[in-house]
């Protein structure tokens, strides 16, 4: 099967994997801050245009139109911020951790780009804490860019000013939701605010504010180079253009691979991610980051499209992870720890989510470990349902963010795809109990 | 006791990157810590005076955040991941075993962490916000040692650079 990536955003790091992150090489091989000066000869509203007729979608999972969102703030009102957000916690996604290691000034260049675009003078990037190597990396490159006019005051004499701050987190899963970052960067626990208002009226210290993913910023400096256009004849339907995805679990060659949008999972994982490892049969799969419902080989040949997920699978691609369990996983080991995850990383600001998801959490610790009821899977639908009320994707919610109904997106596949070997395994459970009690009275 | 001259002055730079000081207070803590090597007491109400918040207000926020070590934890921080790329790649088993080699000994300190972001090399471990992996028991022991040895020159539990460009 030949099955080949486009690299845009991965392209200059893979074509040189030693020094990429530095300036010198950036400059040198990459054009890195060169297309600043064809979007400093556009008005502001022309890049917002140009942005929206890429089509180009937010990239950190909600997949919301990147120009549509900008062109939302309210004319007039300044100050105005762009918070960049490196704060990537979804379990098996790694495409963030990546680009800031390794290509730093295309961060850089891209907020530039939208801080102009969005008339922000003011930037913050919120890098992940654990991401030592990459904050260091950026910071570098933040430097670099100041010393050479790129960023400060009158960038290369058009007037427009712009301060950007790297901000580092300190391990938290929930600093990754647009408004739980701005918590965060606020100073405060990193707990998510009920919208409206929406970040674009009120946002950080209540003015209008931009939040956009990393990969999602790193893409803009080749739209301004090559155009909307471009971009937006790439990709599928109204996925448009390329994403990175994280390939991980039983497969030959976990790794990132950006490949364009409408290319089936079968040729992402099978093609390029050399398949299921060891010559093993594939169980099920993670398509969008833990959050997301799984799916089975039979849906294989489903085209990696964001609509066509939501439409039609019943799931998202939402952070672009995909990750493979082969014939040997147990679904619910898996599902546990997913539960186990969400439980931790519960900001405990809403009711149904704080009691719910530990609540998930234990159900599932018993049924894993052999002390299930029959009746297990359904007390988790049951209770589940006063988070997520209707358990069907796209999910509804009690919760004021999306953390809410993760928490029962595992438990929905199990539902979903293993039913009966679960309840089957559950009966069983309970009746070894039930004789081994008989036999020992 | 509160913040020293260059304490002060090294705050006053971090806080005037923001618009407001509040914003200060995750890189204020890091700071605490890598001065005194954990979050203790002195260091959140040091980090209270100087942003004019109560010490509450910051140990709240501290308290959310898992870098942050509110206990002391020795020199290094051995962070290994068990969710479930690293679940089904050994990742359980590597925490276990480095957990028990490291139980007695007051100068590491293991925790079994959340998603590091690493998992296209399960079971990923993180040594002072280092990345490493894949990891056997045996190869991680070896990582760990080195690290104490200086072979490795480590962060500082913060992940602050151990000094130059690394």
């Amino acid at each position: 099967m030949t099955a080949t990536e486009t690299r845009i955003v991965s392209k200059f790091l893979r074509d040189r994997p030693d020094d990429s992150w530095t300036y010198e090489a950036a400059r040198a091989y990459n054009g890195a801050y060169t297309r600043l000066e064809q979007a400093f000869a556009m008005a502001p509203e022309q890049i917002v245009e140009e942005v929206q007729k890429s089509g180009l979608r937010g990239k950190g999972g909600a997949g919301f139109g990147t120009g549509q969102k900008w062109s939302f703030l309210p004319k007039g009102v300044f100050p105005r911020y762009l918070c960049i957000n490196g704060d990537e916690g979804e379990p098996c996604t790694f495409k963030d951790h990546m680009l800031v290691e390794r290509d730093p000034h295309q961060i850089v260049e891209g907020a530039i780009i939208t801080a102009y675009a969005i008339q922000a003078n003011h930037a913050f990037i919120y890098l992940r804490g654990e991401f030592a190597l990459g904050g260091e990396r950026l910071a570098q490159a933040i430097d670099d860019a100041y010393r050479n006019g790129f960023l400060g005051k009158n960038i290369g004499g058009t007037g427009f000013d712009l301060e950007l701050v790297l901000h580092r987190g300190a391990g938290c899963y929930i600093a990754g939701d647009e408004t739980g970052l701005l918590s965060s960067l606020e100073g405060e626990r990193a707990m998510p605010r009920i919208k409206p208002p929406f970040p674009a009226a009120q946002g950080l210290y209540a003015a209008p504010t931009v939040v956009n993913n990393l990969e999602t910023i790193s893409t803009i400096p080749h739209i301004i180079a090559n155009g909307g256009e471009w971009y937006a004849s790439m990709g599928v339907n109204r996925s448009t253009g390329t994403r990175l995805f994280s390939v991980s679990g039983h497969v030959e060659r976990p790794g990132n691979y950006e490949i364009e949008l409408g290319m089936t999972f079968r040729e992402l994982i099978e093609g390029l991610a050399g398949g299921v490892r060891d010559g093993k049969q594939m169980k099920f799969f993670i398509p969008g980051g833990a959050s997301a419902p799984w799916l089975l080989p039979e849906h294989l040949d489903s085209p990696l499209d964001l609509d066509f997920a939501g439409a039609e699978l019943r799931t998202m691609l939402g952070s672009g992870a995909i990750t493979i369990f082969d014939e040997t996983t147990d679904p619910l080991l898996v599902s546990w720890r997913l539960a186990k995850f969400y439980a931790h990383e519960s900001c405990g600001k809403c009711t149904p989510c704080r009691e719910g998801s530990s609540w998930i959490e234990k159900v599932l610790y018993r049924m894993v470990k052999g002390q299930g009821r029959p009746e297990d899977l359904d007390l988790l639908l049951s209770f589940g349902s006063t988070i997520v009320p209707g358990l069907n994707a796209p999910f509804a919610q009690t919760t004021i963010c999306a953390l809410g109904p993760s928490t029962m997106s595992h438990v929905v596949s199990l539902d979903r795809w293993f039913r009966d070997e679960i309840v089957e395994r559950l009966t069983h459970d309970a009746d070894l109990r039930r004789r081994l009690e008989v036999t020992s009275a | 006791m509160g913040f020293s001259t260059t304490d002060r002055r090294r705050a006053e730079a971090i806080a005037a990157k923001y618009p407001q000081a509040r914003s200060a207070t995750l890189p204020l803590l890091f700071y605490v810590q890598d001065r005194d090597g954990w979050v203790s007491p002195q260091g959140i109400e040091d980090v209270a005076e100087f942003l004019k918040l109560t010490p509450a207000q910051v140990l709240g926020t501290c308290s959310f955040y898992t870098m942050f070590k509110t206990e002391p934890v020795g020199a290094l921080v051995v962070s290994v991941c068990t969710n479930v790329a690293c679940l089904v790649q050994g990742g359980p088993e590597l925490h276990e075993q480095l957990r028990r080699r490291y139980a007695e000994d007051d100068s590491v300190f293991v925790e079994e962490v959340e998603c590091l972001a690493h998992c296209d090399r399960a079971p990923a471990l993180q040594v002072n916000y280092d990345f490493h992996g894949p990891h056997t028991t045996d190869s991680a022991v070896d990582l760990v040692e080195q690290y104490r040895s200086g072979a490795i020159p480590a962060r500082t539990i913060s992940g602050t650079a151990a000094g130059g460009d690394r």
